[in-house]
This record gives structure tokens, sequence and C-alpha cells, in this order.
């Protein structure tokens, strides 16, 4: 396994989209329950996001660890910039900074 | 492996020791924790750099043996 490969990949990924989840599963069928909770605040918010299913490539799930330095998924990045997991997710949700967030690229 | 709410909350304290740590066991079987941890430290912190102090303390565990730690953080109110 070529890690910079990874890293460079998940650079890419995350330059070309504005928003996007990394996540256990696809939107239709998360396979997590914290990934579950991503996408429910990310439909609720009525965003277009991109998802990638790290259980479909073990480079990527291990290499979105070390890109952030955050060691748990679903992660999410808007405009290029690392937001967090589920639950920073949720607390934005709640004091409305999410909504600011991704609406400003709806 | 499930970890106890009682080593997790020793681990963070002794990485943060001004943090008071909240531990809820939510399923009850030693595995998914919420943890609340509030510190005088965090403060200018941004949230994700409070969660890595958190997730640095507990030293790896978090996505490993410790799979689900529902994890809050915050600056304690009325300083």
């Amino acid at each position: 396994m070529n890690v910079s490969d990874a890293q460079t990949r998940i650079a890419e990924v995350v330059k070309n989209n504005d928003i996007v989840l990394f996540m256990k599963g696809t939107a239709l069928f998360p396979q997590c329950g914290f990934s579950s909770r991503a996408i429910a605040i990310l439909d609720h918010l009525g965003a277009t996001y991109e998802t990638v299913d790290v259980l479909q490539d073990p480079e990527i799930r291990a290499g979105i660890k070390e890109f952030s330095n955050w060691p748990t998924i679903p992660q999410l990045y808007v405009k290029g910039e690392f937001v967090g997991g589920s639950d920073i997710m949720m607390e934005m949700f709640e004091s409305g900074e999410l909504q600011q967030l991704v609406g400003a690229n709806a | 492996m499930p970890m106890a709410a009682s080593d997790i909350e020793r681990l963070i304290r002794e990485s943060i020791p001004d943090a008071e740590v909240t531990i809820r066991d939510l399923a009850g079987d030693g595995d998914h924790y919420s943890a609340r941890v509030v510190a005088k430290s965090f403060e200018g912190l941004s949230r994700i750099r409070q969660h890595q102090a958190v997730y640095a303390a507990l030293g790896g565990r978090v996505g490993g043996e410790l799979h689900a730690l529902q994890l809050e953080t915050a600056v304690p109110h009325g300083e």
C-alpha cells in the first residue's frame, strides 16, 4: 500500500468537491450510526454533497485518519477545509453554523 | 475489548488536568460511550482542536478498541 498515494487521492477529492463526506456506506445505505447521522444532517439542510465510501477502499479508509489527524469516520470537508465528525456536525447544526457553512455553497 | 468508563475518564484527566469529565455508557455494553469534557484550557481552541486533544489523551484508542465515543467539548461558563 502506497501511503502517499492515498493522501494525494484524498487531497484531490477534497479539492474537487465543495462538500464531501467520507463515510461508511453510501448516502442511501449508511453502514454505521455515525455516518447515518451525518447524512441525515446534510439532507435536512438540503445540501448538495458528494460521498466517499471508505469501506470500498482500505487505503482511503486508513489514509483519511492521517489526512486530518482524526481517528474516526465520518469526516466532513467543506471548500477544502476539514469541518469535523458527526458530533461536531450535530453541534454546528444545532447552533445554525452548519447551515451557514453549507448553505453558502447550495 | 471494551473499556471501562473509569479508564476513559482517568486517561482524559491525566492529559487534560483541568477537565471536568462526564461519561455515559449509552448501550450498557462498555463499548458505546458519550463523553462531555469541559476544560478551561480549551479556551481559544477550535472544536476540532478540542476534540483532537481528547483523542490524543485516549492515545489512539478511539476508532480502535474504543469503537464508539460520542464526544462533546466545551469551555466552562461564567469565568
